[in-house]
């Protein structure tokens, strides 16, 4: 696994491990040696299929679930050593926001946003005008005599997302955040978490099991499996090289149309691999007319990740070994992954 | 009997009624509504677990509230002359209905504590909210709606056991009812009290439910 250095850590997970008892005796293992760096200002995001862990993991940064093994810090601190005075001061600084929002429903949108500051113990008049600076940030300044209950799910999140920035915090966990909403929403939910990002400087922490949460806003990825981590690295990198099968279960369309196809196939093949750069490069248009080989596209796709694209090609693999290996040389010298594929 | 003086011995043993519920109510909610609170913060699965307590408070009260009114009445008898500085009449009755009323409200207060949603309050925790904070910003406030349509039930209860009151020599529309109205076979008068016994039950349930559906904002 690469942590890279430089960057000051805001969150240091070192050999974490959650175990819960099985009611028929023996043990679960929930978290298995978890070991990450979430550097400061950045958006990590972590990625695994559901029963991965992933939520207990989040959890126990903030301790609401107490780890069996291993140290968490945050700015340098243990979270595990901290009592619970400590803890609370902590958790200020480290907000959260969930799957189903958690808004208080006989409260006023107003009132929900006011809390983390009622309990600071922030004077009212000073916590009003906070309330409707951190309802602007949201753009929800117009529902602030609102009950939940008459929200929509995405302006719920926005309205918890107002509550969790009222602390000023330094970190946002979020906990499964737009899994509950429509892809629409979930884009407009994502953009403000990105904006907050940007504007802020606050550190952001996404848990989620949809690849396209990840590719959208995040900066470096862990993959989750079983309750350890597969894989770990920029979200390019692991994207484009994914190394893990379960990296390759979670990536959606590149990754399925991978194995399917591959399944599929009848004939040798080459997959071809590009990213950004040479997408644009006419490549096979140059492979027929310069090298002359008969090029037979089985299987295509690009994905645009962020600004980038990236993408895949399955070509017939040309059957005399001379064209075979002028191909791929030449493919390679465009900067391309091939690899030879045959029918399973 | 003419319907004035119908009227008038009604009248007197409706007061007496409000006298012994009113005071035993709350009462009972000044004692039962911090119990309630503990039954539930102190789960093995609460914002302050500590599950032998737990155990122990809910076996006590689950003792107290298995026994029947009447004998509980009787078995207080000599508490209730300490207490109250006498064991006989109106007034005195109103110590144990509150005996026997505050375990009711501690548990009518835990069901409705326990049905607030697990996510706020993890939400609230996670905010760096002390105990006491959740309790009274969190639970207490999401789980209002609820609370007050349980205090109705409970109010009901405490006032049906009022109609015991007889036993020690207490008034009320439940003695009037019974010493009054069936011993001395003035039906009348039993049906009048139990008529306006019931048009009581009715508007506390009534204003209850009124008042629950009007502060739950979770529907609208």
């Amino acid at each position: 696994m690469s942590i890279e250095t430089g960057a000051p850590a805001q969150i240091e997970v070192v050999g974490l491990r959650k175990v819960f008892p099985l009611s028929g005796g023996g043990e679960f293992a929930a978290l298995d040696d978890i070991s990450l760096k979430i550097n400061k200002g950045e958006i990590y995001g972590i990625i695994g299929m559901s029963g991965a862990g992933k939520s207990t993991l989040i959890r126990c940064m903030n301790r609401l679930e107490t780890p069996t093994d291993g140290k968490i810090l945050i700015d340098g601190q243990d979270v595990l050593t901290m009592n619970q005075k400590q803890l609370n001061m902590m958790r200020r600084k480290m907000s959260m926001i969930f799957q189903q929002f958690n808004l208080q429903m006989q409260k006023t949108v107003g009132r929900n946003v006011r809390y983390p500051l009622e309990i600071a113990g922030v004077p009212k008049h000073k916590a009003n005008q906070r309330v409707k600076e951190l309802l602007k940030i949201v753009g929800l300044e117009a529902k602030e005599d609102a009950y939940p209950a008459q929200l929509s799910g995405g302006q719920k999140q926005r309205v918890a997302i107002a509550r969790a920035l009222a602390s000023n915090p330094e970190v946002l966990l979020c906990d499964e955040a737009t899994s509950a909403l429509d892809p629409m929403t979930t884009q407009s939910i994502l953009a403000l978490l990105q904006d907050i990002n940007k504007r802020l400087g606050i550190t952001v922490v996404i848990i989620t099991h949809e690849m396209a949460v990840i590719r959208q806003v995040c900066t470096r990825v862990a993959i989750l499996d079983g309750g350890k981590i597969a894989e770990e690295g920029t979200v390019d990198e692991v994207f484009v090289h994914t190394r893990s099968a379960a990296g390759k279960r979670l990536f959606g369309i590149i990754a399925d149309q991978e194995n399917s196809s591959d399944e599929k196939l009848t004939i040798p093949a080459l997959r071809i691999v590009f990213d950004d750069e040479n997408a644009q490069k006419p490549i096979i248009a140059t492979l027929i007319r310069e090298l002359g080989v008969d090029v037979n596209i089985l299987a295509a796709d690009v994905k645009r990740i962020g600004e980038k694209s990236y993408g895949q090609m399955l070509i017939a693999m040309p059957e005399d070994l001379e064209s075979r290996k002028k191909t791929m040389d030449y493919l390679k010298e465009q900067g391309l992954t091939v690899k030879e594929v045959y029918p399973q | 009997m003419n319907a004035a003086e119908i009227f008038q011995l009604i009248w007197v043993a409706f007061l007496e009624t409000l006298y012994m519920t009113i005071p035993a109510s709350l009462i009972a909610y000044v004692l039962g509504l911090p119990l309630g609170v503990l039954l539930v913060i102190t789960r093995k699965d609460g914002i302050k677990p500590v599950p032998t307590f737990n155990t122990v408070l809910g076996a006590v009260v689950n003792l107290l509230r298995s026994i029947p009114f009447v004998i509980l009445l009787a078995m207080l008898f000599p508490v209730t002359r300490i207490v109250m500085g006498t064991a006989i009449g109106t007034k005195s009755v109103i110590f144990p209905l509150v005996i026997s009323a505050f375990p009711y409200v501690a548990r009518m207060v835990e069901s409705s504590l326990i049905d607030v949603d697990r996510g706020i309050i993890e939400a609230a925790q996670s905010m760096g909210s002390t105990t006491w904070q959740i309790v009274y910003k969190v639970l207490l406030p999401e789980a209002m709606p609820s609370l007050i349509n349980g205090a109705a039930i409970c109010v009901t209860t405490i006032l049906a056991y009022t109609a015991m009151a007889s036993t020690a020599g207490g008034g009320g529309l439940g003695s009037l009812a019974i010493i009054k109205g069936l011993n001395l076979r003035k039906y009348d008068i039993m049906y009048v009290a139990s008529i306006v016994l019931v048009i009581l039950v009715q508007l506390i349930t009534v204003s209850g439910t009124k008042l629950t559906r009007r502060l739950d904002h979770r529907i609208r």
